[in-house]
């Protein structure tokens, strides 16, 4: 029984070892993954519903979340957009300094966040470079939530044009040349022709850019200013209520983060394989 | 493939009036390298004309300079006496039909074939219902009929190229451009599809470019053939021109086989490495010149009269007959002839022949 059921998920290949990888992959998943996971798990539910709930329920623990979500769907959707013009950029034309540009999008990944967070305020802080301006116009940055959507859109920005980018480069420029032929005009092409085949890319590095967002924490918490209900985002008040050596309010949080995020980026690769299903119909 | 011979209906095609082409001393240059020198040609409305040339020859830069998607470096391209120069692809009102299909992949083959109405301004559309008419008449005359749900991958090559062709037709276009349109198909679909191109070509009457590489294509579907070579046109002319009266040594290479070996005329004989060939000339004094020959059309010779003489250095069966690969004079020129199959030589031994039908050509 255990036999048949085993040959019918195996697919013939010339590379034999289907138990062994599999075994493979769920114990290093577990240990990885699944069990420090569990361990957070165990300790909520050790600790009770009420108090559980009093915690999930705290204005001071809703404001975070709803920051550290909220501000990484926008950030993400707007690394999307301008993520897939870099992209666009960078494969459709030569340039000089394209190459030196191309390097450049990887920063946000190797800079310590740290780093980022510190520049970034001294940027947009009221007596910054770019800050100065905006208050002027009576807009604070640094300290507020659009500092902290400012930090989240900066350490995104990669995860879109690396995903975006190699789909670019397949693109057959032919499909675009016969949709001109057709009468189409620029913008038409690339609404009907080029977008749809772009959006299992464009899903991936919406993912990927958002669960970095909702996991981030250096690059933030220096230029949100850290204000209780305003700027305070849910890891920051993790590390806060371990500081404060109340462990079941900390792990409370971060288990509501992660269901939160196992249920969005779920979602979020159901929607993946819908689109890309819509593209190949194998 | 047997249905594709016969229509399923009479209907006629709705089409935009064919147009003739002028091809006006075209010129394109891709930075430092030319890949036309001052192309002319003139096609007339209805025309189905073959662009054949090897690769490199500029064949595929002339049909994408027609379409619009390049711009001649110099010259000009008249549509029904109406200059080109300046009108984008878009407003050209041409079907444009390359060799892998380019589908949208995402989209059924309904709205593959109707997507050149749907992206038309809404002033210019056809109702949906007139959409979905033609297109469904379309897939009729491409013998796709039931499948307009289906998606490109669930597709073979030869009903996709059908499908590319369809989306082609439904914009009315006034000039139909095909890139090596069965280059990726097999020989049998190939033969299929073009017998059913010449039928649809018949039935629509789009003035129609195609490019091939494929000689036997083009002498089968072309009403007209442009054979070129090097971003230049070597001659232009229907199959028995081409074939029977080839302007030049390449077009007699090119088509079909052949030999062709360097000759010297000398007082109205044929001197092949200086000896007598038994073939005359008629022409007084001496120059270097090329001889040109298909191996069927030669007669073995068995006594001692002039002849070309050569030895055998291969043979292989060719179809009905037996071709022979020989080695003629000391500079071990290399000449192809076929013989009757009882006629085999051991490898090494002498043959003479003479051509029956040959050709003399400038050195």
């Amino acid at each position: 029984m255990t036999a048949t059921a085993a040959s019918a998920w195996r697919k013939p290949s010339v590379i034999p070892g289907f138990g062994l990888a599999l075994g493979f992959t769920l114990a290093y998943l577990s240990l990885i993954v699944l069990i420090p996971l569990g361990g957070l798990v165990l300790r909520t539910i050790g600790m009770g519903w009420p108090q559980f709930l009093a915690i999930a329920l705290d204005p001071r623990t809703l404001a975070a979340l709803r920051l550290s979500f909220g501000a990484s769907a926008i950030a993400a959707a707007v690394n999307t957009v301008f993520g897939l013009i870099v992209a666009w950029v960078l494969v459709r034309y030569d340039f000089p300094g394209r190459k030196i540009v191309d390097a450049v999008v990887d920063l946000p990944f190797a800079l310590p966040t740290a780093v980022a967070g510190i520049s970034l305020t001294a940027i947009y802080a009221p007596n910054g470079w770019v800050g100065q301006y905006a208050a002027a116009f009576g807009i604070r940055i640094a300290y507020t939530p659009v500092g902290v959507f400012i930090a989240l859109v900066f350490i995104g920005l990669p995860f879109v044009v690396r995903t975006v980018q190699p789909v670019l480069e397949d693109m057959d420029r032919e499909v675009e040349e016969m949709a001109a032929t057709l009468g189409a005009r620029r913008w038409t092409t690339v609404r009907r022709v080029v977008l749809p085949t772009l959006v299992p890319a464009l899903l991936t590095g919406f993912a990927l850019a958002f669960a970095r967002a909702v996991g981030e924490y250096g690059s933030v918490i220096f230029i949100a200013g850290n204000i209780p209900y305003v700027s305070e985002i849910a890891p920051l008040l993790i590390v806060i209520r371990l500081t404060e050596f109340n462990y079941a309010a900390a792990t409370a949080v971060a288990s509501i983060m992660l269901a939160l995020s196992f249920v969005l980026l779920f979602a979020i690769n159901l929607l993946q394989a819908w689109s890309r299903r819509r593209l190949s119909h194998e | 493939m047997n249905a594709m011979t016969e229509f399923a209906d009479d209907q006629s095609i709705a089409l935009g009036a064919p147009v003739g082409v002028t091809i006006e001393n075209v010129a394109k240059d891709f930075g430092d390298s030319p890949a036309l020198h001052g192309v002319s040609l003139d096609v007339h409305a209805g025309e189905l004309v073959a662009l054949l040339g090897p690769s490199g020859s500029g064949k595929t830069t002339l049909l994408r300079i027609l379409a619009g998607l390049e711009a001649p470096t110099s010259g000009r391209v008249l549509f029904g006496g109406e200059d080109t120069l300046g009108l984008p692809v878009q407003d050209r009102n041409i079907g444009f039909v390359f060799q892998h299909y380019a589908l949208f992949r995402h989209m059924t083959v309904f709205d593959n074939i109707a997507f050149g109405l749907t992206v038309r301004p809404r002033r210019d559309r056809p109702a949906s219902a007139e959409i979905r008419r033609r297109v469904l008449h379309l897939l009729d005359l491409v013998q796709l009929s039931g499948l307009e749900k289906r998606y490109p991958a669930q597709l073979s090559g030869g009903q996709r190229q059908r499908v590319a062709l369809a989306r082609a037709l439904a914009i009315e276009p006034r000039l139909l451009l095909l890139d090596e349109p069965f280059g990726a198909l097999d020989a049998q679909v190939r033969r299929d599809l073009r017998r059913w191109l010449r039928e649809i070509h018949d039935r629509t009457g789009h003035t129609t470019f195609f490019v091939t590489h494929d000689q036997e294509e083009a002498l089968e579907l072309a009403d007209r053939i442009v054979v070129m070579s090097k971003g230049r046109i070597e001659q232009v002319g229907s199959a028995d021109d081409i074939y029977d009266r080839p302007g030049s040594p390449f077009v007699f290479s090119f088509i079909g086989e052949s030999t062709l070996l360097p000759v010297e005329i000398a007082d109205g004989a044929v001197l092949v490495d200086g000896a007598p060939s038994g073939l005359a000339f008629g022409e007084t004094g001496t120059r270097p010149a090329t001889l040109g020959f298909r191996p069927h059309d030669v007669t073995l010779v068995s006594d001692d009269s002039p002849a070309i003489r050569g030895r055998v250095v291969a043979e292989r069966r060719h179809g009905a007959r037996r071709r022979l690969e020989l080695q003629v004079g000391p500079k071990h020129l290399r000449a192809e002839i076929d013989v009757e199959v009882e006629a085999s030589r051991t490898l090494g031994s002498l043959v003479a022949f003479r051509p029956e039908r040959w050709r003399i050509f400038p050195a």
